[in-house]
C-alpha cells in the first residue's frame, strides 16, 4: 500500500516504528500533491522547502522521545482560516492574499508540539462563507470522486486534500456544516466538536458563537486522534471550556443498547431519495449491530436556516470590519481620504458571498430591525436547543444525512445562493446547539458520489457519536477514490 | 421681560483603570512608552485574536460602583460598538450596553445649599481606543496602538447637576472616591479621567427637559466650568431669541472659549450593538460582592472623623488632609513617622498647600517622602533649627524631597546657641540703633520687632528666637 493511501493510525504506528521515515512520508504526499493538484486544487499554499527541513526535525525529535504522539511525523494540512506562524493564512480572499501570521492558533501549536508535520494550507470558500469552496477569490477546488463536481465547502480544500491522499488529514472549522458537508461530498470522516473543544485562537472568525475547529481524515480513528491532540481548556479563548478529552479510549466496535433516534423530519421533501436510502441503510446496519433504532419528530427544522443565517451573518458583519486596509491586508489602489480608502479596499478586497452576508448582518443588526431579527433568532436558537435537549433525553445519538444531496455540479449553486444556503439544512441546527457532529461516509449514489451520514451527540457526547462511527466504519471501511487513474494526468 | 431659566447637566465621565495590564490581554498599560511597544495581536485587531477579561479590571469597576452606592448586575455582558476608525484596530469597540456591571446609585455633594445626591444612572467597563498622530513632515497619520484595549469604566450621572458648582463638586467626588480605592490616578490632564458634558436649558418650573447637547473630553475643571458657563449662555440666548436648540455633539475650544458643532443627530451613527460573542457573561455572586465590601478601604468621611478623634485636629484640617488620598497617605506615614500629628498637619497644610498653589499642582504634586518631613519635625522640636528655617528647609523637602539632617548641616543652619556671642551682636546692634532704643524705652513696643528683626539677620537668621527675644529685652532694660 503507497503511504498515501494509509491511515493516519497506520502511518503514525509505521513511523515510530522505524520502518517509514518522517522525510519519506512528507515526499510521498508532496509527490501526491504535484500530480493531483493541479487539477484538484486543494491546496493554496505549500512551502516545499519548510516542509522538508520541519520532517528532518520532527525525525530527530521522535528519535529523541521528545514527540511520542500516536501521530508524531503524519503529514497534516491546515484549513487557510487557521492561523499559521510564518506561513501565509489568506481565508481564501483577496483582502488577504498576502497576510502572514506572526503566530499560530492554539489548535496549530497543539499539532506542532506533537510532532506533526504541516504540508500546507487548503482552500476554502472566502471567509468559510459558502457550501462548495466556489466562493474562494483563487478559484474552487474540485471533488476527487468528480471533478466536475464540488468538493462541498466551506472546508473543501481539507477533505479535497484527504480523499486524493494530498495528506494524511486536515484541520477544517465548521460554523454550520462547513466540516460535515464537504466530508460527505468527499466521502471522508470529519467532525465538528462541541462547542468550546478545541480552542478558537486563532481561527480567523465567520461566526463565534458557532465557530469550532475540527480534524479530517479517512477515519473514524484518525480523527479521534487529531482530536487528543487538538482539544485543550485554552485561557486565550474565553469560550472553551474544561471537559473530559481521550476520544481514542471511547472507540469500541459495541454498540449493543446503543439509543439511536432518526429524526422523521429531515426525511422529507429536498432530501434525495438515493441518499435518504444509503443512510437508512447505514442506521439498519448499527440496528444489527445491536443498537436500539427509533423514529422521532425534532421540531423548528424549517426555522434552523433562517436563524442560523441571521445570528452568523450579524456576527460576520461585525468580525470582518477589522478588514479595512489600514493595519493590514489589501489596500485599494488610490483613493482620497480615509471614508474612499475603508470603502474602495473592501469593495475590492471582498467577494460577492461575503459582501452579500456582510450586508445581511449589518442589516440585521441596525437600529429598528435588531429586535424583529437578531433578537428573534436568538429566541429561535434558544427553541431549536430545548428541542435537542429533549431527544437526547431519549437517544444517545440521533443519526441524520450530512446533505441533502451529493455533490452538485460546479457552478450549479452559485446562480442561486438560497438554494445553496438550503443544502445546510441538516448541519447548522447543531451549530445552533453547541453539539458535536460526526459525518462518515456510507455509500454511493448512483453517480457514485459519496453519500455521508451524520451522527449527532448531546453537548460533551463525542464518545457515543464516535463509537456509533467506528462501529459502522467496521463494516463499511474507507475507500478512495480512483481519481489517479481517471483524473490526475 | 427676560425669564427665569433652568441648567440641566449630566455628566459621562470616563475613568482609566489602574491595572497593571490591558483589559482583555496581557500587555502592560503603562503610559508614554515608545509607540506601539504595548501591543500584541489582542490589542491591535489581528485576524483570529480573542479577548479575555482582566478580573483586576472587574473587580475595580465593581468597587466603584459599591463606594457610590450602585447596584451590582449579578449577570452582566459585554457588547461590540461597531463603528469604523482607524484608532480603533477592530473597528468596534467592546463596551456594555445592556447589561452594564453597575447601576442605579448616587454621591453626595455639597453644595451651597446643604447636601446634595447626584443620581449614577449606571458604570459600565469598555476598553479605550488607540492614538492617531499626525505627521505634519509626512503629510500622513500614524498610529499608536499602547493605548488600545486600556481599561475603562464610564460613569453616566443623572440629569441631576443645575450649576457649574455642582458638576465640579460631584467630579471632585467622584475623583477623590475612586483615587481612595486606587482604581484609577484620575489625572484629568493626562486623560486618565475625561469628562462629557450633557446640558440642556429650559424654563424655570418646567418639567420637560430641554434639548441637550454634548460636549465631548473637556480635559480640566477650569475648562468644564467655562465649557457649562459658555453653552448655558448659548442655548439661554437661541430661547429668548425664539430659536431651538438642535442636539448634537460639539467641542469646546477652551482657548477660544467658545464651542463649535461636530455632528448633529441626524448623522448620528447606528453603532449596531449586539453581545460580543468572544466573551461569556460576567456571573457575579454575593459573596464576591460582600468580599469587595470588605476590602474597602477606608473612605474619607471615616477618615475625616478618626483624625479629629485620634489626632484631635480640628474638622477644618482633617477635611482639608482627607480631601485627597495622597495627601492623606503622606500625612498618616508622617505622624506615625514623627509622632506628632498636629506639627505634621500643619506643615502640610499650611507650608505644603502653599507650595502646591504657587507651582500649580494640585496635592497629588506632593513628592517627597514623609520621613524626611519627620525628620524636619524632629528637628523643630529639638530645638536644632528655628522655624525660619524651617520653612525654607521645607522648601528644599517639597521641591527635590531632601534629606532635612544633611541639608541643614551642609549649609550650616542650626541654631546658634552661644549667649555671649549673641549677647555681643546685641550689644553692637543696640548702638548703631540709639533711636529704637530710645522708643522703646518711651514704650513704642513696636521698636522691639524691629531689633530682633535687625538682630536676627546679623546672625544669618539661625539664631533662636526666643533667646534673642529675652537677652533684647534684659539688655533693654538694664540701662
Amino acid at each position: 500500500m503507497e503511504i498515501c493511501d494509509l491511515t493516519a493510525a497506520e502511518l503514525g504506528r509505521k513511523i515510530k516504528s522505524g520502518e517509514i521515515g518522517v522525510r519519506e512520508a512528507a515526499e510521498a504526499f508532496l509527490d501526491r500533491t504535484d500530480k493531483t493538484d493541479k487539477t484538484v486544487h486543494a491546496y493554496l499554499t505549500i512551502d516545499r522547502k519548510s516542509v522538508e527541513k520541519r520532517a528532518d526535525e520532527v525525525q530527530e525529535k521522535i528519535r529523541s522521545g521528545e514527540y511520542d504522539s500516536p501521530l508524531a511525523g503524519v503529514p497534516a494540512a491546515v484549513k487557510d482560516n487557521i492561523c499559521t506562524r510564518g506561513l501565509k493564512t489568506t481565508c481564501a480572499s483577496r483582502i488577504l492574499e498576502n497576510f502572514v501570521p506572526t503566530y499560530s492558533a492554539e489548535a496549530v501549536s497543539r499539532l506542532e508540539n506533537a510532532g506533526t508535520v504541516i504540508l500546507g494550507k487548503t482552500n476554502m470558500d472566502e471567509f468559510a462563507m459558502g457550501s462548495t469552496t466556489e466562493t474562494s477569490a483563487f478559484g474552487p477546488t474540485r471533488n476527487p470522486w468528480d471533478t466536475d463536481h464540488v468538493p462541498g465547502g466551506s472546508s473543501g480544500g481539507s477533505c479535497a486534500a484527504v480523499s486524493s491522499g494530498e495528506c494524511a488529514y486536515a484541520l477544517g472549522s465548521d460554523t454550520g456544516g462547513s466540516i460535515r458537508e464537504p466530508s460527505s461530498y468527499c466521502g471522508v470522516t470529519g467532525i465538528k466538536p462541541t462547542y468550546g473543544t478545541v480552542s478558537r485562537y486563532g481561527l480567523i472568525a465567520y461566526g463565534s458563537s458557532l465557530d469550532q475547529i475540527g480534524p479530517i481524515a479517512k477515519t473514524v480513528e484518525d480523527c479521534a486522534a487529531v482530536l487528543d491532540i487538538i482539544s485543550s481548556h485554552d485561557p486565550k479563548d474565553s469560550t472553551s471550556t474544561e471537559r473530559s478529552y481521550g476520544f481514542s479510549k471511547s472507540l469500541s466496535d459495541d454498540v449493543r443498547g446503543l439509543k439511536i433516534g432518526i429524526p422523521g423530519d429531515y426525511f422529507t421533501e429536498g432530501l434525495d431519495p438515493e441518499v435518504a436510502k444509503a443512510v437508512t441503510d447505514a442506521v439498519d446496519v448499527l440496528k444489527q449491530k445491536g443498537a436500539d433504532v427509533e423514529k422521532f419528530d425534532l421540531g423548528y427544522v424549517k426555522y434552523a436556516i433562517p436563524a442560523y443565517y441571521t445570528i452568523a451573518d450579524a456576527e460576520a458583519s461585525s468580525n470582518l470590519e477589522r478588514f479595512d486596509g489600514i493595519k493590514y491586508g489589501y489596500r485599494t489602489k488610490d483613493c482620497e481620504g480615509l471614508h474612499q480608502l475603508y470603502k474602495k479596499s473592501r469593495s475590492e478586497g471582498f467577494g460577492e458571498e461575503v459582501k452579500r452576508r456582510i450586508m445581511l448582518g449589518s442589516f440585521v443588526l441596525s437600529s429598528g430591525y435588531y429586535d424583529a431579527y437578531y433578537l428573534k433568532a436568538l429566541k429561535v436558537k434558544a427553541l431549536i436547543r430545548k428541542a435537542w435537549d429533549r431527544a437526547f433525553e431519549k437517544y444517545d445519538v440521533v443519526a441524520a444525512p450530512a446533505a441533502p444531496s451529493t455533490a452538485p455540479k460546479i457552478g450549479e449553486s452559485l446562480s442561486d445562493p438560497m438554494k445553496m444556503y438550503l443544502s445546510d439544512i441538516y448541519t447548522v441546527s447543531v451549530n445552533l446547539a453547541g453539539l458535536p457532529g460526526l459525518a462518515v461516509p456510507c455509500g454511493q449514489d448512483s453517480k457514485g458520489l459519496p453519500v455521508g451520514i451524520q451522527f449527532i451527540g448531546n453537548c460533551f457526547g463525542e464518545d457515543k457519536i464516535l463509537r456509533a462511527g467506528y462501529a459502522f466504519q467496521k463494516e463499511y471501511p474507507y475507500r478512495a477514490p480512483h481519481l489517479t487513474e481517471k483524473e490526475a494526468r | 421681560m427676560s425669564k427665569e431659566y433652568e441648567t440641566v447637566i449630566g455628566l459621562e465621565v470616563h475613568v482609566e483603570l489602574a491595572s497593571r495590564t490591558k483589559i482583555f490581554c496581557g500587555c502592560s498599560t503603562a503610559f508614554g512608552a515608545a509607540p506601539n511597544t504595548h501591543v500584541c495581536p489582542v490589542c491591535t485587531g489581528m485576524p483570529g485574536s480573542l479577548p479575555v477579561l482582566n478580573k483586576k479590571v472587574l473587580e475595580y469597576a465593581m468597587a466603584v460602583g459599591i463606594a457610590t452606592n450602585c447596584r451590582i448586575n449579578r449577570y452582566s455582558r459585554f457588547d461590540r460598538k461597531n463603528y469604523f476608525y482607524p484608532d480603533n484596530p477592530q473597528n468596534y469597540q467592546i463596551s456594555q450596553l445592556y447589561l452594564p456591571i453597575c447601576h442605579d446609585g448616587f454621591v453626595e455633594i455639597d453644595t451651597a445649599s446643604g447636601k446634595k445626591r447626584i443620581g449614577i444612572h449606571e458604570i459600565h467597563m469598555e476598553e479605550d481606543a488607540g492614538k492617531l498622530i499626525h505627521d505634519e513632515w509626512e503629510d500622513c497619520t500614524l498610529v499608536d496602538y499602547n493605548r488600545s484595549g486600556v481599561p475603562l469604566i464610564e460613569i453616566v450621572s443623572e440629569p441631576d447637576m443645575r450649576t457649574s458648582d455642582e458638576v465640579i463638586a460631584y467630579l471632585e467626588k467622584l475623583r477623590m472616591i475612586i483615587q481612595y480605592l486606587g482604581a484609577s490616578d484620575c489625572k484629568l490632564q493626562e486623560g486618565s479621567m475625561r469628562a462629557d458634558v450633557n446640558l440642556s436649558v429650559r424654563e424655570a418650573g418646567t418639567e420637560k427637559m430641554g434639548t441637550r447637547t454634548e460636549m465631548k473630553n473637556i480635559n480640566s475643571f477650569k475648562a468644564i466650568m467655562h465649557a457649562i458657563e459658555g453653552e448655558r449662555k448659548r442655548q439661554t440666548e437661541r430661547l429668548e431669541d425664539g430659536l431651538t436648540v438642535t442636539q448634537e455633539t460639539r467641542r469646546w475650544d477652551d482657548n477660544k472659549e467658545s464651542s463649535k458643532a461636530m455632528r448633529s443627530k441626524e448623522d448620528a451613527q447606528d453603532y449596531r450593538y449586539f453581545p460580543d460573542p468572544d466573551l461569556p457573561p460576567v456571573l457575579i455572586s454575593d459573596e464576591w460582592i460582600a468580599k469587595l465590601k470588605d476590602a474597602q478601604p477606608e473612605m474619607q468621611e471615616e477618615k475625616m472623623e478618626r483624625y479629629q478623634k485620634e489626632f484631635l485636629l480640628p474638622a477644618s484640617d482633617a477635611a482639608i488632609l482627607t480631601s485627597n488620598k495622597h495627601l492623606a497617605d503622606i500625612f498618616e506615614e508622617t505622624a506615625a513617622f514623627c509622632g506628632e500629628p498636629r506639627e505634621a498637619a500643619n506643615w502640610l497644610i499650611t507650608e505644603g498647600m502653599r507650595l502646591c498653589r504657587e507651582t500649580e499642582v494640585d496635592a497629588d504634586g506632593m513628592r517627597f517622602s514623609p520621613a524626611n518631613l519627620s525628620k524636619l519635625i524632629k528637628l523643630i522640636a529639638g530645638g536644632t533649627i528655628n522655624r525660619t528655617t524651617a520653612k525654607s528647609v521645607f522648601e528644599e523637602i517639597f521641591r527635590r524631597d531632601a534629606d532635612p539632617e544633611k541639608y541643614v548641616a551642609e549649609h550650616d543652619l542650626k541654631t546658634v546657641n552661644d549667649e555671649d556671642g549673641l549677647k555681643k551682636v546685641i550689644t553692637e546692634i543696640l548702638n548703631e540703633n540709639p533711636q529704637s532704643v530710645s522708643d522703646y524705652r518711651s514704650g513704642k513696643q513696636k521698636a522691639m520687632g524691629f531689633l530682633v528683626g535687625q538682630t536676627m539677620r546679623a546672625m544669618g537668621k539661625k539664631a533662636d528666637p526666643q533667646s534673642v527675644n529675652r537677652i533684647l529685652k534684659e539688655e533693654l532694660e538694664k540701662a
